[in-house]
């Protein structure tokens, strides 16, 4: 069975954004007639690698061999055409076109140079026969399509360029049982057929299911591979997590249990991604969100920010009913929300540092109608000096700044406003290692000062330094809730993965 | 192009704006001492009368402005003038700018509820309202030009002269005036910037982007209005079509003053010396006779190239 | 069958509700008419809604990519006055000149084109420019109203089949067997058919054409994908440009003449904008077709036949027009309420 050969191989492959390295000297092959399982935590190079090998980016560093010829792609399809075709964590589907024009867009069958509509309803029939999906008219449109069919249509779209290699990038995440089903006899015909699937998952049965050879990323690097059954489930998880604490983070104060929750929530539910949420924030007390990504921890904090529709349960602010009918309602009751994605929530980036800081609080400003000028300038400085953003002046764009001079922005900029609720959705994200801890202790700084902070992040050991308490959810549930000792890694990653923390521990 | 260097990007469009204005007040002095041997441009009567005739489109320009900092437009320009200015002068008296100003302010209301809650593109809802409005003065005029007069005070403001300045001028400058302490000195002002850079970031930022949305056509409409009781002031009455012709010009002022199209960027500085800088092209080729035809197209090719040239400005700096 | 085409309806309801609008308006028309449906009244209709069905179908291309074409109505002036000068002479002549006004409205959609793409200005205000400069050219071309297009080119092409058969002597002088059949049919819609069906119909069913749907729909999917953005682009301000010189070339054989008339163009390109919406187009890009936008425009023309027929005063159109406009686009906008995640409304 190991007689077979090497398609894909990477070669010393390093891969930096700016100063930030994504990719370092990984050596990683995989073999045709295989499925091969890709480990690591979020940020651990995952999709860095997939993308370097899919065409989408070039490596820095190092070589690319395809049947071990070196190759340098400049698009994906320059990859497709060796038959490496990829299935995107981000749905790459048109959603205005139909499913039979989506599964053929790059390359559909033509009569006299025009696109042949009939045959290609008939070939997308057979592609999606193939994966079990008749029920998915080839005309519908990919707008109209539930996100687990949606998601099948990708698959069917990879499948009909006839691929060497296929890379399934959390492919599964979305699908129905019936439809992971599905996808595992069709990994098992393609195995047989010699192609090399490249599986990459959260879900840890499913890798136990599939794969039958597994590689660990951490950090950037390539930590080791092995064959399915080398190493037990608890070993694995060593891997993923590895030993090295890479950031300092403040004492967290003994504090007693019981005091006043600032804000509590209970039965929340929206549409499919909340099922009946419950969970409480003391004064002064960090709470954390875990669990795997898209388990519901960002609708939660939209649904208290009143960004969503039709949530329904109760939420209470310092012991009162309160409904967040609106962002601008949520400010007036002193809550405040560092969205998800800076750029495109957080920020204005064309906007000046002043504008940026001083957006939320106009009226805490201005006298009558007016900003005043001094007022205005004194709040940026006190900002800016207490945040310590870097920057020359409050005049520049904010797009000039670093991306964790940015995210002070943001943070800044709800400060001022003394919010006695602070909602945050991963602020660490893409920041340095600096500007990082500057952030811990400035949340910790908040929360001796009697605010009530509920955490999201990606990152396991950031809710463990950060944190009094962990609530971790799955399936828009809370699931379990660890603090004090019970806070490691271990723990978090075990229940993240729903499976029980005895097995592991 | 050294001279320059000191500006800052957002000042750079209207600092060549500027200066291409410079050229062709020069290019038309040129050209009256080459055929008459007289500079007649260069004279005192005749800025302060091309400044009378900025006015009108100044005000539309100003709210354009408002709108075009969304990322929005306002296609009903025309109708609103028109029928302020048509309102304005059946209802007579001293309410007759009252009235005008006050069919502004519905139609700014109506435009901004279709754009923030319906969220229609404001281009076709824009449009819409502008038909109706068209329909709602021809079927009160009967379809004939109006026989109602404007009112003394709308011509007073219109076409005389307060301390040797053109009366309108002082109605453009206060128009002006409040516009940018909107624009620079109140949460309203920020706001509008900050929804046309980033609607999503400004929404989570608890600004009430609906009403910024409102807001911001209502003050187009009214100034709009504004422009169309004076403009029925200065001709003595109202007619239909007076307000096409400032539909795009008042687009293009705003654009060539350096405001982006999709909005958030963009100083009232900059749209004033948009509106200059038309005012004085069609005066130029006015006096060299220029047939309409050059003059279209010597207008497009300007919006083209310095735009051309704002972008190239714009890579470059990156 | 059935549920096929039950499916399509819904993924077409844009189209199938201006299409429903459309049937009911005209069928009530030729009901109301005085005179009932007759032949001359439809030759008529079709007359007058051929250059507003060119120029929505121009129209449509740029918006299907989210984009706007503020030039479409100029550039039908623009090629209506060179049409003016060239259509002339001997039918070779005549040809020539129909493949001279052809050709330089399109090479001005290519020009927009460019302009967009290479000079990355918004669209919107490449073509506000452009559209000044193409009336400026127009006003050269053809300074005061004027020319001298053939009056039986202008008879063949604004009658019946059989009269335009019977213009240039075929078919037996048009009463061959085999013409009966469409005899009575109005050469405009002929034409406007022909040229839908031959090149819209290719069109959308190239790689390219695609393209500027999914540039519509999704653009970095699109270019994730590996489709021709730039060239999409480009090509659809060219196919703006093309059926704009249509519109211009037979709204100079129309009226035998080239007309400059710049306020005319604008209010072309305004009910163009009317007419791609009222027909299912969606203004944000991705979702609707140029069949629909005729359609939409047939619905603009049709109102506008009612103020002559019923005693409505035709000072109330501009109104009634409006408030339709308003509606239809209100009616569309209902799903704005449906979305649960307000961040999905900045999209």
């Amino acid at each position: 069975m190991h007689e077979t050969s090497e398609i894909v191989r990477l070669d010393n492959v390093s891969r930096y954004f700016g100063g930030i390295t994504a990719l370092k000297d990984v050596d990683f092959s995989c073999r045709a007639g295989s499925v091969h399982g890709i480990l690591g935590e979020n940020g651990a190079g995952k999709s860095t690698l997939i993308k370097i090998l899919s065409g989408v980016l070039p490596p820095s560093e190092g070589q690319v061999l395809v049947d071990g010829e070196p190759v340098q792609y400049r698009s994906p399809s320059e990859a497709t055409e060796d038959g490496i075709v990829c299935i995107f964590q981000e749905l790459s589907l048109i959603p205005d076109l139909s499913v039979a024009e989506n599964i053929f867009i790059d390359n559909p069958p033509r009569r006299f140079g025009l696109i042949d509509g009939s045959a290609q309803r008939r070939m997308a029939e057979e592609v999606l026969a193939r994966i079990k999906c008749e029920d998915v008219d080839p005309d519908a449109r990919v707008r109209d399509l539930s996100l687990s069919r949606r998601q099948m249509v990708e698959i069917a779209k990879a499948i009909s360029k006839d691929p060497r290699v296929l890379i399934l990038d959390e492919a599964t995440s979305a699908l129905t049982s019936r439809d992971v089903e599905t996808v595992y006899e069709l990994l098992d015909q393609l195995t047989a057929n010699n192609v090399s699937s490249l599986f990459i998952s959260h879900r840890m049965q499913e890798v136990e299911a599939l794969c039958d050879r597994l590689s660990v990323f951490r950090n950037g690097s390539h930590i080791r591979s092995f064959d399915k059954g080398d190493l037990s489930e608890n070993e694995i998880v060593h891997l993923m997590i590895g030993r090295d604490i890479d950031a300092q983070y403040p004492a967290k104060p003994a504090r007693e249990r019981a005091t006043d929750p600032a804000l509590s929530v209970s039965k929340l539910h929206w549409e499919n991604s909340l099922t009946g949420v419950d969970l409480s924030i003391g004064k002064g007390e960090i709470v954390g969100l875990g669990g795997l990504d898209g388990q519901g921890q960002k609708e939660l904090l939209l649904a208290l920010f009143g960004v969503l529709k039709g949530v329904t349960g109760a939420v209470d602010l310092k012991g009162t009913p309160f409904s967040p009918k609106s962002p601008s309602a949520c400010k007036n009751a002193a809550m405040a929300l560092v969205p998800e994605d800076r750029k495109t929530e957080g920020l204005m980036l064309s906007l000046s540092i002043a504008d940026n800081l001083l957006l939320p609080n106009y009226s805490g400003v201005s006298r009558g109608a007016l900003i005043d000028a001094n007022l205005a300038a004194r709040e940026i400085d006190d900002a800016i000096a207490k945040l310590q953003i870097k920057t020359s002046s409050p005049a520049v764009a904010v797009e000039t700044l670093s991306g964790g001079n940015q995210q002070k922005v943001v943070i800044a900029k709800w400060l001022a406003l003394n919010p006695d609720v602070i909602l945050l959705n991963d602020p660490t994200r893409g920041i340095d290692v600096g500007t990082k801890q500057e952030i811990y202790s400035l949340i910790r700084d908040l929360a001796n000062a009697g605010k009530a902070i509920l955490l999201y992040s990606t990152d396991y050991a950031e809710l463990i330094g950060c944190c009094d308490r962990v609530s971790i959810m799955y399936d828009g549930l809370v699931v379990s809730e660890l603090q004090g000792a019970q806070l490691t890694e271990q723990a978090i990653v075990a229940a993240s993965l729903n499976i029980q923390s005895e097995e592991v521990a | 192009m050294s001279t320059f260097i000191s500006v800052t990007p957002e000042n750079r469009p209207i600092a060549i704006a500027a200066a291409f204005t410079v050229v062709i007040v020069l290019i038309g002095t040129g050209y009256t001492l080459a055929t008459q041997g007289t500079a007649p441009m260069l004279t005192m009567s005749y800025l302060l009368q091309q400044l009378q005739i900025g006015s009108f489109l100044g005000l539309c320009a100003a709210g354009m402005m408002m709108v075009i900092l969304l990322g929005h437009i306002d296609l009903s320009l025309p109708w609103t003038l028109t029928a302020a200015a048509m309102m304005a002068t059946t209802v007579g008296g001293a309410w007759a700018i009252p009235a005008g100003l006050s069919v502004g302010l519905v139609v700014g209301v109506v435009n901004g509820l279709g754009v923030s809650y319906l969220r229609i593109p404001s281009m076709i809802f824009t449009l819409g309202v502008d038909s109706v409005l068209r329909g709602l003065m021809i079927a009160h005029t009967g379809g004939f030009a109006p026989q109602t007069e404007a009112t003394p005070l709308m011509r007073f403001l219109a076409a005389d002269k307060i301390a040797g300045l053109p009366a309108a001028v002082f109605v453009w400058g206060a128009v002006s005036v409040v516009i940018t302490i909107i624009l620079t000195r109140t949460g309203f002002g920020k706001s509008i910037y900050a929804t046309g850079a980033k609607e999503s970031a400004a929404f989570l930022s608890g600004i009430r982007t609906h009403w910024v949305i409102i807001g911001a056509f209502v003050a187009s409409s009214l100034c709009a209005s504004m422009a169309g009781i004076l403009l029925a002031g200065y001709s003595a009455k109202a007619y239909q079509g007076m307000g096409a012709p400032f539909l795009l010009p008042a687009i293009a002022a705003v654009v060539l003053g350096g405001t982006h199209i999709l909005g958030g960027r963009g100083r009232f500085l900059g749209t004033l010396i948009g509106v200059v800088l038309i005012v004085f092209l069609n005066s130029v080729l006015s006096i060299m006779q220029m047939p309409e035809a050059f003059r279209q197209i010597i207008y497009g090719v300007v919006i083209v190239s310095m735009l051309l040239v704002y972008g190239r400005e714009n890579k470059a700096r990156h | 069958m059935m549920i096929r085409f039950k499916s399509w309806v819904g993924r077409n309801r844009g189209f199938t509700g201006a299409l429903l609008l459309f049937t009911v308006l005209f069928i009530g028309y030729h009901i109301l008419h005085p005179r009932g449906f007759s032949t001359s009244v439809f030759i008529q209709n079709a007359n007058e809604s051929v250059v507003i069905g060119f120029l929505a179908m121009a129209q449509t291309v740029p918006v299907l990519m989210g984009g706007l074409d503020l030039s479409v109505g100029a550039v039908m002036t623009l090629t209506n006055t060179i049409a003016s000068h060239v259509v002339t002479g001997s039918p070779l002549q005549m040809v020539g000149g129909m493949i001279v006004t052809l050709s330089a409205g399109t090479a001005f959609g290519l020009m927009n084109g460019l302009i967009v793409v290479f000079g990355r200005i918004q669209p919107i205000i490449a073509t506000l420019a452009t559209g000044a400069i193409a009336s400026g050219l127009a006003l050269l071309v053809r300074p005061s109203p004027g020319g001298d297009i053939s009056s039986d080119l202008n008879w063949a092409l604004t009658n019946a089949v059989f009269d335009f058969a019977e213009t240039y002597g075929f078919a037996d002088n048009g009463n061959a067997a085999w013409l009966q059949p469409i005899a009575n049919v109005p050469v405009p819609l002929v034409i406007l058919f022909v040229l839908g069906v031959c090149v819209w119909v290719p069109f959308k069913r190239t790689v390219t054409g695609r393209t500027v749907y999914a540039v519509g729909s999704a653009e970095s999917a699109a270019y994730m994908s590996g489709l021709p953005v730039a060239r999409a682009k480009i090509a659809a301000f060219t196919l703006a440009g093309f059926f704009a010189s249509c519109a211009g070339l037979y709204l100079a054989i129309q009226t035998s003449s080239g007309n400059a008339d710049i306020n005319q163009a604008g209010a072309y390109t305004l009910n163009s904008i009317a007419a791609v919406v009222l027909g299912g187009t969606s203004l944000l890009g991705g979702v609707g077709g140029a069949i629909g936008s005729l359609v939409g425009a047939g619905i603009l023309r049709v109102i506008s036949f009612y103020f002559r027929i019923l005693s409505i005063d035709p000072l109330l159109q501009s109104l009634i027009e409006g408030l339709v406009l308003l509606a239809a686009v209100s009616i569309g906008a209902i799903r704005t309420f449906r979305v649960k995640n307000k961040l999905e409304l900045f999209r």
